[in-house]
């Protein structure tokens, strides 16, 4: 089978180019490990992120045969296509070979405060929640925080301000927590078009989630909580 | 030069418990070889122990009896007042990590839900569904975040400079700037996670090299009891990606080719839930026997547990099996085999992760207390990873406030970074020469054919020359790219100089205790020998190669007895 990966070293070259390597893929073999296996075979000097292989610690992000996706959970013979064209995330600078720059990620992660906010001592025998509201929780902290949906996200495409679908469903997850108080204005930090109100809502970071968190209706979902709390305040001023 | 009251390695769950227990007065930074996220703690799976006794029939539970199982788990290796230590911190540590927003699963009433787990007399082990590590590291590294915490990520650290026995700098290199650099801190806690990659077979990330237990080893830091290598018994067949012991412990079955529930022969008490080290050798036997599958595999079998229960409880793994194996648990059983899981043995430190050279601590996989012996039970991991982390962080601070001026070590540090360069250069000056890459995968297949399951004084002699071979082969390495940024080869080429270090260790400790306890079981001492070996094994190097010695073992309040489960 063939291989076009996508090369390219900041220090050195000019623009990227592909390189194209020859493999026979194992059954059930996976991107990632054809990835090591030509490296380690073929040429050591190709770079790539890669940590768990099983899709949980987000690292090995990439666009293969164009759509973005894990390169461990993708198995070749799945790909349907007798040649695999690998290509690093988008809406991100390619720092060498297939690995990019996350710093724009990173911080909109940050912008967010990406941390329960529990007023107090910690509670004796801890907090008590109920099964149901944990388990709401659930959909939005299964995100492993690989950047795929930031780069699938068309207004990050324009917007190098838009903070991006994984941050806001990560706040979101946070407003759901019972255990959380965050104060109404940690909300309005992101009522802007550089957060929530730039989503053009098309889902393409639902569509690409590898872990089905849906991070569109966690920006949905703080769409509603900022206008409830707009509104709420309007008529608390009212005399 | 940069400088540091105190510099942690690594940034999984030991490096960022290690970080938040610091004083915050200290200038404290965090230096992880990947983004502290993509750490390997973020793949357990099952859950956290602790005697919070939450299940109203189980109301009896107690830190004292979780010690108990902790250290009749161990095979009676740990270190009695260390695991009661580990239990007792246990409690309150779940509590601050809910305020702190882990989202633990919930009984009815609101409290933490706890399942059962392997070698436990309890329902002890609080989890989030199969996804524990996962919202652990998570949760570590927001209070991070918030706390401010600086972080070197995607900065290896190649080497540790230590000045008459006492820590005072290192070198790291940073993958992004492709820079080598050397850094001051009066005090190091290492929190770099074990070698699990050292073998063919192992459920860790492939970053999990153990680099950091061979670069104290390299320094003069002593290694302790390396020879306990869990494996862990169900892992996927083909992938070896974990499947949890909450799948055991939330019901499943473990059944051979004939059909059987086989472990009824092994331990009709415990079934599936006895602790890893026999439940691997089990599954291993019953393959050897000729009752696998291709004589390869056995399987796991949920499929009675139900669809709900199983999308509930364990997501995760299903996912996995979907889209790693083809096969859906609901409907099918799922092939698996034993492979390397964790390393009870690493850094040699005391209770207070304080090891003999003065300002370096240790603490998580890579560091040895011991409170796991020779065989950890499932779910005591995350806990201790967390327990000591924070005792590390703690001590490393108390070691500050009283410590020493920083005195000298700029030269030492900056030459060993240059002499690094040096080395570099030189390997990428030759015309060619042997692959890294392909080296590691050697000594993966070495240590698995020599150092696994069940070993025997012929198959660790053969280990240990076919590592010299390696060793000689290590000599003509090469780098094929350029020594600039990302370059991974030369991020392999260090550690896998470490790795050689810790083979070796694993190895030779292995050898030289002739009796079987927990992990290590030897086909040739096939019983367990109180009289000879309740102690632990110290390797220290010398320049004339490692030196072995052994210290006796502070047994508690529990004398050794039969492990029956």
């Amino acid at each position: 089978m063939t291989f076009k990966i996508l090369r390219f070293d900041a220090q050195k070259d000019n623009r990227p180019y592909f390189q194209v390597y020859r493999h026979v893929p194992k059954p059930h073999e996976t991107v990632l490990e054809a990835l090591k296996d030509i490296r380690d075979q073929q040429d050591p000097s190709l770079s790539f992120r890669y940590s768990c292989r099983e899709a949980v610690c987000g690292s090995c992000g990439m666009v293969i045969n164009g759509r973005i996706c894990l390169a461990c959970r993708t198995q070749v013979g799945d790909l349907g296509a007798n040649e695999v064209v690998i290509e690093p995330l988008p809406n991100l600078e390619i720092q060498k070979d297939l690995i990019v720059d996350l710093k724009p990620f990173w911080d909109a992660y940050r912008k967010v405060e990406p941390f329960l906010q529990a007023p107090g001592d910690v509670p004796e025998k801890g907090h008590v929640v109920a099964e149901k509201d944990m388990e709401k929780v659930f959909q939005y902290i299964t995100c492993i925080l690989c950047a795929c949906c930031y780069s699938a996200c068309p207004v990050a495409t324009r917007d190098g301000r838009y903070v991006g679908p994984a941050a806001l469903a990560k706040l979101y997850r946070f407003t759901l927590d019972p255990r959380d108080r965050r104060p109404f204005s940690a909300l309005e930090r992101v009522d802007g078009p550089d957060g929530v109100w730039g989503c053009d809502t098309v889902f393409r970071c639902n569509d690409i989630c590898p872990k089905d968190v849906r991070p569109a209706d966690g920006i949905e979902g703080l769409r509603r909580k900022i206008i409830a709390g707009k509104t709420k305040r309007l008529f608390r001023r009212k005399p | 030069m940069l400088r540091h009251d105190l510099l942690i390695v690594g940034g999984g769950l030991a490096g960022l418990s290690a970080a938040l227990g610091a004083d915050p007065t200290l200038k404290v930074g965090v230096i992880s070889k990947v983004h502290p996220l993509r750490s390997h703690s973020v793949a357990a799976q099952g859950g956290i122990n602790a005697a919070l006794a939450n299940r109203p029939d189980c109301a009896d539970d107690t830190c004292e009896k979780h010690a108990f199982d902790t250290i009749k788990g161990s095979d009676y290796l740990a270190d009695q007042d260390a695991a009661e230590l580990l239990c007792q911190r246990a409690i309150p540590t779940i509590y601050e990590l809910d305020h702190w927003g882990a989202p633990f699963s919930r009984f009815p009433d609101g409290s933490i839900a706890q399942r059962p787990f392997g070698g436990a007399g309890f329902p002890r082990t609080c989890y989030a569904a199969d996804r524990t590590g996962h919202i652990l590291l998570h949760t570590l590294y927001e209070q991070a975040v918030r706390r401010n915490v600086t972080f070197y990520d995607e900065w290896l650290v190649t080497d540790i400079i230590v000045r008459d026995r006492r820590l005072v700098g290192l070198v790291a290199y940073d993958l992004a700037g492709g820079e080598i650099i050397p850094l001051r801190a009066r005090a190091v806690i290492f929190a770099t996670g074990g070698y699990g990659r050292i073998f063919f077979r192992s459920t860790n990330a492939y970053i999990n090299l153990g680099g950091g237990i061979g670069m104290a080893y390299k320094a003069g830091v002593p290694l302790k009891d390396m020879e306990f290598v869990q494996f862990h018994p169900t892992t996927l067949f083909g992938k070896n990606i974990l499947m949890t012991e909450a799948a055991r412990g939330e019901g499943g079955y473990l059944v051979n080719a004939k059909g059987r529930r086989f472990m009824e022969d092994y331990t009709p008490k415990a079934m599936e839930l006895a602790p890893r080290d026999i439940v691997a050798r089990s599954i291993q036997t019953e393959i050897d026997k000729g009752n696998g599958f291709e004589n390869e595999y056995v399987h796991l079998d949920l499929r009675h547990l139900g669809r709900e229960k199983i999308l509930q409880r364990l997501p995760g793994i299903r996912d996995i099996c979907i889209h790693f194996a083809g096969l859906d648990p609901v409907d099918r059983p799922i092939p698996i085999q034993p492979a390397q899981h964790y390393s009870m043995g690493g850094i040699d430190v005391d209770a207070t992760c304080a090891s003999p050279v003065e300002g370096f601590f240790a603490a998580g996989e890579c560091a040895c207390v011991s409170v796991h012996g020779a065989n950890r039970l499932g779910g005591n991991s995350l806990l201790e990873s967390i327990v000591f982390g924070r005792i590390a962080g703690e001590s490393a601070s108390l070691y500050l406030r009283g410590g020493p001026s920083e005195a000298g070590g700029d030269r030492e540090t900056a030459e060993t970074a240059r002499a690094l360069m040096a080395r570099i250069q030189s390997v990428h000056e030759r015309e060619a020469g042997e692959n890294v890459f392909q080296l590691l995968n050697k000594l993966k297949r070495v240590m698995s054919d020599t150092a696994g399951i069940f070993r025997d004084a012929a198959t660790l002699r053969r280990g240990l020359e076919e590592l010299a071979v390696l060793r000689e082969a290590y000599r003509r390495v090469f780098i094929y790219g350029p020594c600039g940024r990302y370059c991974q080869e030369m991020v392999v080429l260090v550690e896998f100089e470490h790795m050689m270090e810790v083979a070796e260790v694993i190895l030779l400790g292995a050898l030289k205790r002739e009796e079987t306890r927990g992990s290590h079981f030897r086909t040739d001492f096939p019983k367990r020998d109180d009289a000879s070996w309740l102690k632990h094994t110290i390797i220290t190097r010398s320049d004339k190669g490692p030196v072995v010695t052994y210290r006796d073992l502070q047994v508690g309040r529990y004398a050794p007895e039969e492990r029956k489960y």
